[in-house]
Parts: structure tokens; C-alpha cells; sequence
């Protein structure tokens, strides 16, 4: 897992004076499981197509081991893409979609049956080889997909928002199978999503991108715990960001309050944004709390509670177990480890104030990018 | 889906019944009606003995070749152009197609008629060749005039059905052939053509029915004397011989018979009668 395998530096690109990338640098180590995060325009499937090498970078280069790779073609090149559309071939049927990459490879018949074979069984396709492609399902279109791509055996799978027109079920379905077919084979996977629940479930190393920029690299465990700026904290799970100061190391103040963390290494009185998830508070009664509000939305999750308090004009999103009628006042208990500090950044400000909030207008948003 | 259509569909569909009827149906069965009669309108395959005695088979065969000659470079003309137009922006390939479409703006008479003008031995070609010191080539009356005006006439029909379904062809999929190991070649061996076959057949239709049958041409460019089938008809329909409706219709039929059986062959190779081909 040491070795890097890709190599991307300074990588830059625009479209018709649109800057899609803006200094990318990011290198992916061999048999690594690779994730870039972020929402639609993002820059993502761009930084995809690059190691794929459907897109030339305006400047910066692409190693491949080491090797300057800029210039030679996607057809030579020891990666393969599996599309979002899927991209199989409607004139040929599961096998020969398969047999594909392998015949422009001049292997034997023989090899070419084995082969298409193995990886009939490996996504679950068996007997499905004399079908036409057209009388699959979505899912099953997917697996061949994913079959001829690996078919080949690339050294890197790019696969471009995979699931993304599978319904809920299947799809959890594919990422675990996903995630097993990677390990079993040991390759190289580079995934792109704008689901940051796949992302976190699938990935070693998650690559959260905005506006054409890497906002933070880091395990699905440091992405979450330890955001980097404030549109990481939001994109990724449910955030609440107040605006804060860090009075000292161990020391920061926030919503009139002075509380104990755990971080260190910030100038004294720095002014920060403080990063809260709604599972970390703990409900306690009034006369416990640390801060105090006023519940004014409910919202049941199946596991949950969703509410939302309102602390001094500042809606808090708190996940608990415990039914909380609106209009209760109650009190909030937040550990020093539940408490992440981090510094302003373009983003502050803008994310992690739940009073516009509404189910209504997220799941409209999920269903817009959906479509994309 | 409900079979009972409602009162108001069906009389939506009422005109064009009755144009199907008066123009289509009613004219084929006239044509059926002279052909297995003869002068005297009395029921008889005479018509058809006759056609096979006095050489109109020669004349059948060679308008086949003739037609298939034309069809031929018409495809290899056309499908490296409509390829070429589909990989130009959106923008150019809107004026490019015009462009190959623009000649149909003018009467085919006139297209054909100006052509024997370029071709005649004292002709515009003539006279470049002459200027470059090759002297006495005759264009014109030369069965390579006729199938140069039948092509010339003609490409537009081959180029516009290729080039809808390569341009229609999912961008994904080609750069999944390319991500596979497809050079730019390879991608067109292996996926583009394949997937414009239906456009090549329904092109090859297009260029070969007319041509199949077509008059002018053979008169206006080609030799002396020089008959296709379409011209024969077109004698026997102007002819005031008692027999030759008869005649012509029998040799219309015939036509139309082999023409059938040209296209049943060819949409036999496009397997797909999803995307098939628009039978003329």
C-alpha cells in the first residue's frame, strides 16, 4: 500500500475560461480503495478523466510509476474506466461485451472463454453470456460492465459514479460487492461519488473536492472527525459550526460559553470555527446543561430523533433517542471530544446552520443531483 | 392500450386512409390489373413471355449492376464524409449537412442536365484536362457518365441516414472501445461501424431504388442507344401501342418484385429491426 502508483501534480484544466481544476496534487498508492467526494461540478469526474486520459491538463503532469504519462493515449494506458451510463456495447451480447479488451489483446480463444468465464462468476453473471445486453437490468448491465472492465486486468479501475442509477437497495448491494471484488484482486480503485455515506463506507482514502480545489485528504475516520474547513464538516454527515475563538490550547469559547476541547496549536483569542455533530450532545435537563434552548422542530428517524434547538438564534441540530416535544427547554451537555476546532477558512460562515433547514429541501437537492 | 379506437381517432385517421387508398393502393393494383392482361383485357401471362424473349432481361441485369455499381461508391464516398461530419462541433456539422444537402434544392433535371454540360467533350472538364495538356477524353455518352450522374445525384440520400445514427452514438461508448485498447481505427472497425449499420442500409436503400430505376440519366449522359429498365417503361408508357400498358406494367412489376427482394437481402444483414432502416 506504500508504493505510489498515480501521481498527480499541479494539475490544472478549463473549459472555456471555466477553471475546472485549480492545482491539483494527489498521488494514490498501489491497491488502495480511493474516493473523490464532492457535490456535481465539483471538479471530480474531471480529475477522473484525466488518468483515464479522455482529458488532456491545461498544465501539470500525470505519473503513472513514476513515468510522464500526459501523452500517451487512454487505450495504452493500464487503466480502465467503468462509465457512468455504463458505455456497453449494444451490438454485442454479455460475452463478447467481455471478450472484448481481451480480443483487442490477440489472446486465444481459449484464454478469451476462461477468462470471460471467470469474470462472469465473479460478478454474479453466470449462464448470462449468450444475453443481449438490452434485456438486462440496470444492475446486471453494471456487473458486466464491471466485468469487462477487469476483464482485462488494469492495474487501475476508474469507476465514475457507478451506482448512481441504481435504486437504494442494489445499491448497497454493489458497494459491498465492490469493495470485496477490490480486495479479492487487490487493484487499484479511483471511485467518484457525491454520496458521502458511500464514500465513507467503501474508501481508504476519501479526497473531498470544491470548486476545483482538494478541500482535504484524509481516512473516512479523519474526514469525518477532523474536518478541515467548514464545507468539509457540512458535506460530509450532519455538521453544526458555530462561530468561536480559541481562548487557549484546551480552551475555546463559543455561543457565549466557555468549554474544554482537545486541540491545541492555535494563537490565543484566534478567531475559528467550531464543529459540533448532532450525535455528540448529549439531552440533559435544564439546571444540567451546559448551554440551554428551545426545541422548535422534531423530526423521527427510525433510530432517532432528529430536533432542532434554538440556542441563542442559533439552530442546533441534535440527534437523540429520547422524545423531546417542541417548545421543551433543555439543556445540552457537549465533552471536550465531541468539541472539533478548526480555522476560518472562504467557507466560514456559510455552512452548519440549521435554521434554513428543512427535510423537504435536502431531499430536493439529493433528487437534482440524482438526475444529473 | 385500448384496440377500440374512439370515433374522433378514426376520423383523424380518415385522410390519410383515403390518400393510401387513391395514390398507393389503388394505382399498384391498376399496375397488377394491365399486367396479367393483355390488349383485349382478358387474363394472361403473355405479357411476361414476352418480356423474357425479346431482351429485357439483358436490360434488368443491366440496370441492377448499374444501380449496384452506384450504390457501391455512394457508400464509400459518403461514409468516411458523414464520419467526418459527425466529429465536427455541433455548430459545423449543422452547416456541413446543409451543404450535402444543398444540390436536392434543385430540380433533378436540371442537376442532371447541367452535369451533361461539365462532362460534354467540349465541357468545362474538358477543357481543364485540355489546358493541362491531356487532349480528347470523352466524358460524356460513357457508361461511367451515367453512374458518375446517378451517384452524383444520389449521395445525399447515403449521406444523411449515416450520418443521424453516427452522430446519435453514445460518446461513452467510444471511449469505452478506446479505454479498452481501441486505437481510432479499431474504433470504427469494431464499434462505429457496426453501430451505424442501420444507417447504411437504410442509405443503400435510398440510393438504390432510385437508381434502379431511374431514366433520365442513362439518356442524358449515357452512349447512344444506351437503355435502362426505367427507360424502357418509360417507352412503353408513352408508346400508343394497344399493348404496351400492358407491357410497361409487366416490367413495372417485375421491377418492383427484385427491388423487394434487394431489400428484404439487405435488412436481412441488419439483424436489429429495432433500429432498422426506413424501407422506401
Amino acid at each position: 500500500m506504500s508504493n505510489k502508483l498515480l501521481d498527480l501534480r499541479n494539475i490544472s484544466v478549463c473549459f472555456d475560461d471555466a477553471v475546472i481544476l485549480k492545482n491539483i496534487n494527489l498521488y494514490i498508492c498501489d491497491g488502495e480503495f480511493i474516493t473523490l467526494l464532492g457535490p456535481s461540478g465539483c471538479g471530480k469526474t474531471t480529475t477522473l478523466r484525466i488518468i483515464a486520459g479522455f482529458v488532456n491538463p491545461d498544465t501539470g503532469d500525470v505519473l503513472f510509476e513514476g513515468k510522464r504519462i500526459n501523452d500517451i493515449p487512454s487505450h495504452k494506458r493500464e487503466i480502465n474506466t467503468i462509465f457512468q451510463k455504463y458505455a456497453l456495447f449494444p451490438h454485442l451480447n454479455v460475452y463478447e461485451n467481455i471478450a472484448f479488451g481481451l480480443r483487442l489483446k490477440k489472446m486465444p480463444e481459449k484464454e478469451i472463454k476462461n477468462t470471460v468465464e471467470e469474470m462472469l462468476s465473479l460478478v454474479n453473471l453466470k449462464g448470462f453470456g449468450k444475453r443481449n445486453i438490452n434485456s438486462l437490468s440496470g444492475g446486471q448491465q453494471q456487473r458486466v460492465a464491471i466485468a469487462r472492465a477487469l476483464a482485462v486486468r488494469p492495474r487501475v479501475l476508474l469507476l465514475d459514479e457507478p451506482l448512481g442509477a441504481l435504486d437504494l437497495k442494489l445499491r448497497k448491494d454493489m458497494q459491498n460487492e465492490l469493495k470485496s471484488i477490490q480486495q479479492r484482486l487487490g487493484i487499484t480503485f479511483i471511485y467518484v461519488t457525491h454520496d458521502q455515506e458511500e464514500a465513507l463506507s467503501m474508501s481508504d482514502t476519501v479526497v473531498v473536492m470544491d470548486n476545483g480545489e482538494i478541500q482535504q485528504i484524509g481516512t473516512p475516520l479523519d474526514i469525518y472527525n477532523e474536518p478541515k474547513n467548514a464545507f468539509v464538516a457540512d458535506f460530509i454527515g450532519e455538521s453544526n459550526i458555530l462561530d468561536g475563538k480559541m481562548l487557549d490550547d484546551y480552551r475555546c469559547f463559543f455561543s457565549g460559553k466557555e468549554f474544554k476541547c482537545l486541540d491545541t496549536g492555535f494563537e490565543k483569542n484566534e478567531p475559528v470555527d467550531v464543529v459540533v455533530r448532532p450525535e455528540d450532545v448529549d439531552v440533559v435537563p435544564v439546571e444540567e446543561g451546559m448551554v440551554c434552548g428551545t426545541v422548535t422542530n422534531l423530526t423521527f428517524k427510525g433510530v432517532h430523533y432528529e430536533i432542532i434547538v434554538d440556542i441563542g438564534n442559533f439552530k442546533w441540530m441534535i440527534q437523540t433517542t429520547d422524545y423531546q416535544p417542541v417548545g421543551a427547554h433543555i439543556g445540552l451537555k457537549i465533552d471536550p471530544d465531541a468539541i472539533h476546532v478548526m480555522k476560518k477558512s472562504e467557507y466560514s460562515g456559510k455552512f452548519g446552520d440549521y435554521s434554513t433547514f428543512s427535510d423537504e429541501i435536502e431531499e430536493m437537492s439529493i433528487n437534482d443531483e440524482e438526475q444529473e | 392500450m385500448k384496440k377500440n379506437n374512439t370515433l374522433a381517432q378514426r376520423l383523424l385517421a380518415a385522410p390519410h386512409i383515403l390518400w393510401s387508398v387513391l395514390f398507393i393502393v389503388a394505382p399498384l393494383a391498376i399496375v397488377v390489373f394491365y399486367a396479367f392482361t393483355d390488349s383485349s383485357f382478358s387474363f394472361s401471362f403473355s405479357n411476361f413471355s414476352k418480356l423474357f424473349n425479346d431482351g429485357t432481361v439483358e436490360v434488368f441485369t443491366l440496370s441492377l449492376a448499374f444501380a449496384f455499381c452506384a450504390t457501391c461508391i455512394c457508400l464509400v464516398v459518403a461514409y468516411p464524409l458523414a464520419y467526418f461530419i459527425s466529429r465536427t462541433s455541433r455548430k459545423t456539422q449543422n452547416t456541413l449537412v446543409m451543404l450535402s444537402m444543398l444540390p436536392m434544392w434543385m430540380n433533378f433535371l436540371l442537376r442532371t442536365y447541367a452535369l451533361s454540360f461539365l462532362l460534354e467533350d467540349t465541357g468545362f472538364l474538358n477543357n481543364i484536362l485540355a489546358s493541362v495538356g491531356i487532349d480528347g477524353v470523352s466524358l460524356i455518352n460513357t457508361p461511367g457518365a451515367v453512374i458518375f450522374g446517378m451517384v452524383y445525384n444520389f449521395l445525399p440520400y447515403m449521406i444523411l441516414p449515416i450520418h443521424s445514427v453516427i452522430s446519435k452514438i453514445d460518446k461513452n461508448v467510444i471511449e469505452a472501445a478506446e479505454d479498452l485498447g481501441c486505437n481510432r481505427l479499431r474504433v470504427i472497425f469494431r464499434v462505429i461501424m457496426p453501430l451505424s449499420l442501420p444507417g447504411i442500409v437504410s442509405g443503400i436503400t435510398m440510393v438504390f431504388v432510385p437508381s434502379v430505376s431511374t431514366f433520365y440519366i442513362s439518356q442524358q449522359l449515357g452512349p447512344t442507344d444506351f437503355v435502362l429498365i426505367g427507360d424502357v417503361i418509360e417507352t412503353y408508357f408513352k408508346s400508343s401501342a394497344a399493348s404496351s400498358y400492358h407491357l410497361g406494367s409487366a416490367i413495372s412489376l417485375v421491377l418492383m418484385v427484385l427491388i423487394f427482394i434487394c431489400m428484404a437481402v439487405m435488412n436481412h444483414f441488419s439483424d436489429d429491426e429495432s433500429t432498422g432502416g426506413i424501407i422506401v
